[in-house]
C-alpha cells in the first residue's frame, strides 16, 4: 500500500504525503476527537458483529434444521409471541440509547469552542483552498501546530463545499452566503491530506491539499512566512512571489503543468501564438497577460467562452507589482525557460 | 373426484383465455387498462432503467480501477454518477416494485378485478415514460452533473441540462402519487367482504404504507423541483445565495422527500420478503401484527428523520441531536421485521428455492444495511463517515441488496403466476448466489475505504485506496453478470419454460387461485377469502404438480375458523 | 374457512351494472367511495403541495419582515379583496351545482356551473390586470426587479398579450355555438355558448380591473407629489443610510415608500436603497410563485368545470352517479381555500 511514493497526480494537486499509518478502518488519530471518535466506531462495530452473527447463525441453522422432506408436513407451531416481540425490540434499543448518548456527547465536545483558539479563516471556491492565519499570512497548504487550539471559519466564494481531514475525524460543509465553523485540537504531528467532501463541479476530486502539523509553533511560522519584499530585490525572488502568489490566485483555475483546467494552460504559453474567441489572434507578451488580468473578458481564448465560467476581474485587487510578479512567474514557465523556473 | 381435464381447467394452464392472449396488437397493450398489463409494460421498463443505469455503473467501476481515472475525466465521470443516481433512483428503484409487481400482484391478492382508478394507472405509466424520457433528453443533449441530489447553488450553475433532468423528475414524481394514490384506494375500498385489515397479505400492507409516503411526501419534491426549474429558468432567488436565497432550504426540502424515498424504496422489498419467508417456508408468518405494524412505523418516523443527511451542514446542535435520536428509532422496527422473519423460517420446512435464497440474501445484505446505518445515526461518528464511500456502500447494501434483491426474489416468485411456466431452478440459484457474492465483493470494501477517508463522487483517488477499489470493480462486474443471468433465466422462461398449474409453490394468499397466467379478469370462479398465512388450506396435488385448495380435494372441508392474528 | 361468494360470472355481472359504473366495482356505492376517498387524497398531495411554497414564505418572511410588510403595499388590496369575494360566491354556486346533481335536477346543475365557470374567469381576468400592472412598472422576480415609474395609463402591452389567449378562446367558442345551432344541435350549442360566456367573464373582469387600475394610478399620482415635497424636506440622507444596514425594521419601511413615490413622481428611474430593491424581489418571486401556481389550478378548475357542463347538458347524472361533481366541487373549494390563505399572507400584512 506504500506503492504511491513518486506518484504524480495528473493536475495540479498537492501530492499525496506519505502513509501514515493508523488502524484497519481508519487513518492515524491527528485530532482530539478521534480517539473517542474511533472508540465508539469499535463499539458500535463489535455491537454489529455480535447481531449479525447470531441473524446468520440462526438463519444457517433454521436453514439446514428445518429443510423441506418430501411428503413432512412441518409441525405446527405458534405463529405469535407477544413477550418475546417485546424483548427484541426493547432489549436492543437500550444499546441504542447508549449509542445515541456517547454519540451526542463526541458531538458536543466538538461543538464547545475553545478559549484561547487561533481564528484561521478557509476560503474555499472551486478547486481550490485558501487558508488566512490571524498574523496575515496565508497559504493553499493547512499549516497548524500541534496541540493548539483552532477555531475555522469557512466560507465560501461559489457553491457547498466541505472541509474534511480524515485523520482529525471531523468534517464541515461550507456554505455560501454564510459563515460555518468548527474547532479542532491537533494531537500528532506530520502531514495529512484535507479534502473537499461535497460534490462542488468539474475538479470535485482535485480540490484536495494537505495538512501539516508543525511541532512548535517556530516552525509553523516559519513554513508560513512569505518575505515578499525581501525577495523584491532579485529576478529570482520575483518569479518565486509569482509562484506562490499564482499558487494562492490563480491555480484553481489555470494550469502550469500543462491541462486545460476551467481556464487555459499557462505552462510553455509566453511569447506563443494564441487565438481568441473572437477570431484574433496575437503573441502572448507582458501586457497581453497584465491586460488579462485586469480584464479577462477582453480577449477571451477561443474553447474558453461561454457557457465556461467568467474569470474574475483582479483589477484593485492586485497591486502593479504584484501582477508584475505573475508575468515573471509566466515568463518563468514559458518554452525554453523551463530549466530556470524555480521548484 | 372430477377427472384430470376438468381439474386441469379448473386449476391449469391456460393458453387461450388468459391476459395477454385475451387481445392482440401494440395498440391492445399500448392503451390497456388491465392493471396486469400495465403491470408488465412498467416490468419492462423498469428493468430496461435498471440495465442502462447498470451499465453507468460498470463504466464507472471501470475507470476507477486507476487512481487517476484515465478512462473517463472528471466531466464525464461526473455526468455518469450523476446518471446512474438518477435513473436508478426515480426510474428504476422508486416505481421498481410498487409499480411492476404490487400493479400486478396487487388487485389479485385483494380478489378484485383492477386497481380502482385503471385509467390513472395508465397514466401513471405514461408519466412514468415522460419523465424517463426527459432524464434521457438531458442525458443525451448536455449531460448532467450534479448528482441526483441536484444540491443547490452547483445545479443553479452548471451549464447542464439541469431544467430537463427535473423536469423529468418532477413528472416521475406525480407518476409515483397516482400510483400511490391508487393502491390506497383500493386497498381502502376493494377489498373483499371476509378479508379485515388483518387478514391482508403483509405485501399488500407493505404497499399501503408506501402508498401513504408516496402521497405525503412526493408533493414537496414536485414543488422543490418546481422551484429548481424557476430559479433556473426565472431567477426566483429563493435558493440562490447569490440573490440572498437560502441554498440549505433547497437540502431540508429535498430530504423531506428523498429520506421517506427511501423507504418507498425498501418498504415494498420487506413486504415481499415476508411473502418469500413464508410461502417457501409453508409456515405461517410469525408476528403478522408486528410486521405489519413495523411497516407504518416506519413510514411515520421515515418522515421526521430527514435531517440525518445535514449533519454537517451547519444546522443547529439541537436540530442535528433531535434528528439523531429519530433516526436510531427506525432502527427498531427494521429489527423487528428481520427477527420476525427469522421466526417464521423456525420449525418450517424449509426449501431453498431461488425465490428463497433472494429472501435468505435479502435479510443478510439488509442486516448489513441496515446495523451500518447505526454508525450514520450517531453524530459524532457520521461527522467522519458524511460523504464517504462508507455512505455509498450503506444506501447501496439498502437498496441494491435490498431492493433489487426483493425485486429479484418477487420475479422468481411470481413468475409462474405471470408467464404460466417455471423457471430453471439451478440456473435461478446460480444468478442469486452471483448476485450475492458480487454485491458483497463490491460493496464491503467500500465500507473500509470510506472509513479510512475516501470521499464519494472523486472522480480521481489517492493511490493508498487502489486495491479496494479493485476489488470493488471485479465485485461489480460478478454482480452485474449475476443480474443479467437472473433476467435472463427469467426472459428464458416465457418461451421455453416448463407450463405449470395454479399454485407451484402453495402459497395461500388470492392472488394464487386464479388460474396461471390468469385470465382477462383475474379469476373465473369464485375466490374463497381464506387466512394468506394459513398453508394447511393447500395441499399438493401431484397429477396436477401443483398445490390446489383443499376443499376441492376433500370431500367436506375443514369448519370454516376466522383467520385470527394477535 | 370465511366463505364469500365474489362474482360468479364476471360477464354476466357487467349486465346488471349501472350505465356509468366501470366493470371492475361491484357496486356504485363502492365506486363513490373510491372516487371519494381518491379525490381526498390528491387534495392532500395539493395542500403538501402549496405547503412547500408556505414553508418558503415563513422562512423569508421570519428573516426579512421589513421587506414582505413594504413589498405588500405594492400589492392593491381591493383588486385582491374582489377576487377573494369572487372565488367565495364561486364557491357556493358549486356547491349548489352539487346539491343540485345529486337531486338530479339538470337545468340548475347547468346554471350553478356557468356561473363558477364565469367566476374563475373573472379571477383571471382582475389577476391578469394585477400582473400586468406589476409588469409595467418593472415588478419581476428578484433577478429582473428593476423597480421604475409606471407608464402612463392605458391600455398595458403586457394586459394585451395576456389577453389575447382568451380572445381567441372567446371568438372560437362563440364561432363553434353558432355553427352548433346551425347544425341543430342544441346541447353542444349551449355547450360552446357557456365557454363564449365564461371566456367573456375574463374580460369582465380584465376591464373592470383595468379602469379601476387607471383611477387609482392617477389618484395616487396627484396625492404622492404632494407627499414627496412634505416628506423631502423632513427625510433625507439620514434615513437613507438606516435603510441601506437593513435596521431597524420600521424605520427604513416608511422611508423607503417615501422615497419611492417622489422618484416615480419626478418619471425617473428608481436607484433608491437599491438593494433593499432588489430584496423588494424576493418577496415578489415568492409572490409569483405561489399566485401563478395557484392561477394554474385555477386554470386547471375552468377545464374540469367545463367537463362537468358537458357531461351535465348530455345529462349524465343519476342519484347514484353524481361522484365528478362532486369530486371537482372539493377540488374547487381546495382551490378557493389556497386563495383564502395567499390572501391575507400577502396583501394584508401591514
Amino acid at each position: 500500500m506504500n506503492s504511491f511514493i513518486g506518484f504524480l497526480a495528473q493536475t495540479e494537486v498537492e501530492p499525496a504525503p506519505p502513509y501514515q499509518g493508523g488502524s484497519y478502518f481508519f487513518p492515524v488519530q491527528a485530532s482530539s476527537f478521534a480517539k473517542d471518535s474511533d472508540w465508539l466506531y469499535y463499539f458500535i462495530f463489535w455491537v454489529c458483529v455480535v447481531f449479525f452473527a447470531g441473524i446468520v447463525g440462526a438463519m444457517v441453522y433454521f436453514v439446514i434444521k428445518y429443510r423441506r422432506r418430501p411428503g413432512v408436513d412441518p409441525e405446527p407451531s405458534s405463529s405469535h409471541n407477544t413477550p418475546l416481540e417485546i424483548a427484541w425490540s426493547v432489549l436492543p434499543s437500550l444499546l441504542l440509547i447508549l449509542m445515541f448518548k456517547w454519540g451526542a456527547e463526541g458531538y458536543f465536545d466538538e461543538q464547545v469552542p475553545f478559549d484561547d483558539a487561533e481564528v484561521i479563516r478557509v476560503k474555499a471556491q472551486q478547486y481550490s483552498w485558501l487558508f488566512e492565519y490571524e498574523n496575515g499570512d496565508f497559504s493553499n497548504i493547512l499549516h497548524l501546530t500541534n496541540m493548539q487550539h483552532y477555531q475555522f471559519k469557512l466560507e465560501s466564494a461559489d457553491v457547498l463545499h466541505s472541509f474534511f481531514v480524515p485523520a482529525f475525524r471531523q468534517k464541515q460543509d461550507i456554505v455560501p452566503g454564510r459563515y460555518t465553523t468548527t474547532w479542532l485540537q491537533p494531537t500528532k504531528t506530520g502531514t495529512f491530506r484535507l479534502y473537499c467532501a461535497e460534490y462542488c463541479g468539474d475538479n470535485h476530486s482535485n480540490m484536495k491539499t494537505n495538512v501539516v502539523v508543525h511541532a512548535t509553533e517556530a516552525e509553523r511560522t516559519d513554513a508560513t512566512k512569505w518575505d515578499w519584499l525581501g525577495n523584491n530585490g532579485s529576478p529570482e525572488g520575483k518569479i518565486a512571489n509569482g509562484d506562490r502568489l499564482f499558487k494562492i490566485k490563480c491555480a484553481g483555475c489555470h494550469s502550469s503543468k500543462g491541462q486545460r483546467m476551467t481556464g487555459p494552460n499557462l505552462d510553455g504559453k509566453f511569447g506563443t501564438q494564441e487565438f481568441f474567441e473572437d477570431g484574433t489572434e496575437q503573441i502572448i507578451d507582458e501586457n497581453y497577460i497584465i491586460d488579462s488580468i485586469r480584464e479577462p473578458q477582453k480577449k477571451i481564448v477561443k474553447s474558453f467562452g461561454p457557457p465556461n465560467q467568467k474569470m474574475q476581474v483582479f483589477q484593485g485587487e492586485l497591486s502593479n507589482e504584484q501582477i508584475g510578479w505573475i508575468v515573471e512567474y509566466i515568463k518563468s514557465i514559458g518554452p525554453g525557460a523551463s530549466a530556470t523556473a524555480p521548484k | 373426484m372430477t377427472t384430470a381435464t376438468t381439474r386441469r381447467e379448473l386449476f391449469g394452464y391456460t393458453p387461450d383465455k388468459n391476459y395477454y392472449t385475451a387481445s392482440k396488437g401494440i395498440a391492445s397493450w399500448l392503451l390497456t387498462l388491465d392493471h396486469k398489463r400495465i403491470g408488465i409494460m412498467y416490468l419492462i421498463g423498469v428493468s430496461a432503467a435498471l440495465f442502462l443505469a447498470g451499465i453507468f455503473a460498470l463504466v464507472l467501476r471501470t475507470s476507477l480501477w486507476k487512481p487517476e481515472n484515465a478512462l473517463l475525466g472528471e466531466k464525464m465521470y461526473n455526468q455518469m454518477f450523476t446518471l446512474h443516481g438518477a435513473i436508478m433512483v426515480f426510474a428504476f428503484i422508486i416505481p421498481s416494485i410498487p409499480a411492476a409487481l404490487g400493479n400486478f400482484v396487487l388487485p389479485m391478492m385483494l380478489g378484485a378485478k383492477d386497481v380502482a382508478f385503471p385509467r390513472l394507472n395508465l397514466c401513471s405509466f405514461y408519466l412514468w415514460m415522460g419523465g424517463t424520457l426527459f432524464l434521457l433528453i438531458a442525458m443525451l443533449t448536455t449531460g448532467l452533473d450534479t448528482g441526483w441530489t441536484f444540491y443547490t447553488p452547483y445545479s443553479i450553475r452548471t451549464q447542464t441540462g439541469v431544467t430537463y433532468a427535473t423536469f423529468g423528475v418532477f413528472i416521475l414524481g406525480f407518476s409515483s402519487i397516482f400510483t400511490g394514490l391508487n393502491f390506497l384506494v383500493t386497498v381502502n375500498t376493494m377489498r373483499p367482504a371476509g378479508m379485515g385489515w388483518f387478514q391482508m397479505p403483509l405485501f399488500i400492507w407493505a404497499l399501503y404504507a408506501t402508498a401513504i409516503i408516496q402521497i405525503l411526501a412526493t408533493p414537496v419534491l414536485a414543488i422543490t423541483l418546481l422551484l429548481l426549474m424557476a430559479e433556473r429558468i426565472l431567477h426566483v432567488a429563493i435558493f440562490d445565495p447569490a440573490l440572498g436565497g437560502d441554498p440549505v432550504l433547497f437540502q431540508h426540502f429535498f430530504w423531506f422527500y428523498s429520506h421517506p424515498a427511501v423507504y418507498i424504496m425498501i418498504l415494498p422489498a420487506m413486504g415481499i420478503i415476508s411473502e418469500l419467508i413464508s410461502v417457501h417456508s409453508r409456515k405461517e408468518i410469525f408476528g403478522y401484527k408486528f410486521i405489519a405494524f413495523s411497516s407504518i412505523a416506519i413510514a411515520f418516523l421515515g418522515f421526521l428523520v430527514w435531517g440525518h443527511h445535514m449533519f454537517t451542514s451547519g444546522q443547529s446542535v439541537v436540530m442535528n441531536m433531535v434528528f439523531s435520536a429519530i433516526t436510531f428509532t427506525v432502527a427498531i422496527p427494521s429489527a423487528v421485521k428481520v427477527f420476525n422473519w427469522l421466526a417464521t423460517m423456525y420449525k418450517g420446512s424449509v426449501a431453498l428455492t431461488t425465490p428463497m435464497t433472494y429472501a435468505l440474501a435479502f435479510i443478510l445484505l439488509f442486516g448489513i444495511g441496515g446495523l451500518t446505518g447505526l454508525f450514520l445515526s450517531t453524530i459524532s461518528v457520521d461527522r467522519h463517515l458524511h460523504d464517504t464511500y462508507f455512505i455509498v456502500a450503506h444506501f447501496h447494501f439498502v437498496m441494491v441488496g435490498g431492493t433489487l434483491t426483493a425485486l429479484l426474489g418477487g420475479l422468481f416468485h411470481w413468475w409462474p403466476k405471470i408467464t404460466g411456466r417455471m423457471y430453471n431452478e439451478n440456473l435461478g440459484r446460480l444468478a442469486s448466489f452471483l448476485v450475492f457474492a458480487g454485491f458483497n465483493l463490491t460493496f464491503l470494501p467500500q465500507f473500509v475505504m470510506g472509513s479510512r477517508g475516501m470521499m464519494r463522487r472523486y472522480a480521481s483517488y489517492d493511490p493508498e485506496f487502489q486495491v479496494f477499489h479493485q476489488w470493488s470493480t471485479v465485485g461489480a462486474f460478478v454482480l452485474g453478470a449475476g443480474v443479467t443471468l437472473a433476467y435472463a433465466v427469467l426472459i428464458y422462461t416465457v418461451r421455453y419454460g416448463r407450463p405449470v398449474s395454479g399454485n407451484p409453490f402453495g402459497a395461500a394468499s388470492l392472488e394464487w387461485q386464479s388460474s396461471s397466467p390468469p385470465s382477462m379478469h383475474n379469476f373465473d370462479h369464485k375466490v374463497v377469502v381464506n387466512d394468506p398465512y394459513d398453508f394447511a388450506t393447500q395441499v399438493y396435488d401431484e397429477e396436477l404438480d401443483s398445490y390446489v385448495q383443499r376443499r376441492f380435494v376433500e370431500p367436506s372441508p375443514k369448519p370454516a375458523t376466522q383467520p385470527q392474528h394477535s | 374457512m370465511a366463505v364469500t361468494e365474489l362474482a360468479d360470472d364476471i360477464h354476466e355481472e357487467q349486465h346488471a351494472h349501472g350505465e356509468f359504473i366501470a366493470h371492475h366495482f361491484d357496486s356504485a356505492q363502492q365506486q363513490y367511495d373510491s372516487g371519494k376517498l381518491g379525490i381526498w387524497l390528491f387534495l392532500v398531495t395539493e395542500i403538501l403541495f402549496f405547503s412547500g411554497l408556505f414553508c418558503a414564505y415563513t422562512l423569508y418572511r421570519v428573516h426579512h419582515p421589513e421587506i414582505f410588510v413594504q413589498a405588500s403595499t405594492f400589492l392593491d388590496k381591493n383588486l385582491g379583496g374582489i377576487n377573494t369575494i369572487v372565488l367565495l360566491f364561486s364557491s357556493l354556486t358549486m356547491a349548489m351545482a352539487v346539491r343540485a346533481a345529486q337531486l338530479v335536477e339538470r337545468r340548475t346543475v347547468i346554471v350553478n356551473l356557468v356561473i363558477t365557470m364565469v367566476c374563475a374567469a373573472v379571477f383571471l381576468g382582475v389577476k391578469a390586470v394585477e400582473y400586468s400592472h406589476k409588469w409595467d412598472e418593472g415588478i419581476f422576480v428578484r433577478a429582473y426587479f428593476n423597480l421604475r415609474e409606471h407608464e402612463v395609463p392605458g391600455i398595458s402591452r403586457w394586459l394585451v398579450l395576456i389577453s389575447i389567449p382568451f380572445a381567441i378562446l372567446l371568438a372560437a367558442s362563440v364561432i363553434v355555438a353558432f355553427a352548433m345551432r346551425a347544425k341543430g344541435n342544441k346541447n353542444m350549442y349551449v355547450f360552446y355558448l357557456s365557454l363564449a360566456i365564461m371566456f367573456g367573464g375574463y374580460f369582465l373582469g380584465a376591464v373592470g380591473g383595468k379602469i379601476y387600475m387607471n383611477w387609482k394610478t392617477a389618484n395616487d399620482k396627484s396625492k404622492a407629489a404632494a407627499v414627496a415635497t412634505l416628506e423631502h424636506s423632513a427625510g433625507g440622507t439620514e434615513n437613507h443610510a438606516a435603510a441601506d444596514t437593513h435596521e431597524p425594521a420600521k424605520a427604513p419601511v416608511e422611508t423607503a415608500t417615501a422615497q419611492s413615490v417622489p422618484a416615480a413622481a419626478a418619471g425617473e428611474v428608481l436607484h433608491g436603497p437599491a438593494h433593499l430593491s432588489q430584496d423588494l424581489g424576493t418577496f415578489f418571486s415568492i409572490y409569483y410563485c405561489m399566485t401563478g401556481l395557484h392561477a394554474f389550478h385555477v386554470i386547471c378548475g375552468m377545464i374540469a368545470l367545463s367537463w362537468l357542463l358537458y357531461r351535465s347538458i348530455l345529462g349524465h347524472w343519476r342519484a347514484d352517479y353524481y361522484g365528478p361533481v362532486d369530486y371537482v366541487g372539493l377540488y374547487w373549494h381546495l382551490v378557493d381555500l389556497i386563495w383564502i390563505f395567499l390572501f391575507p399572507l400577502l396583501y394584508l400584512i401591514n
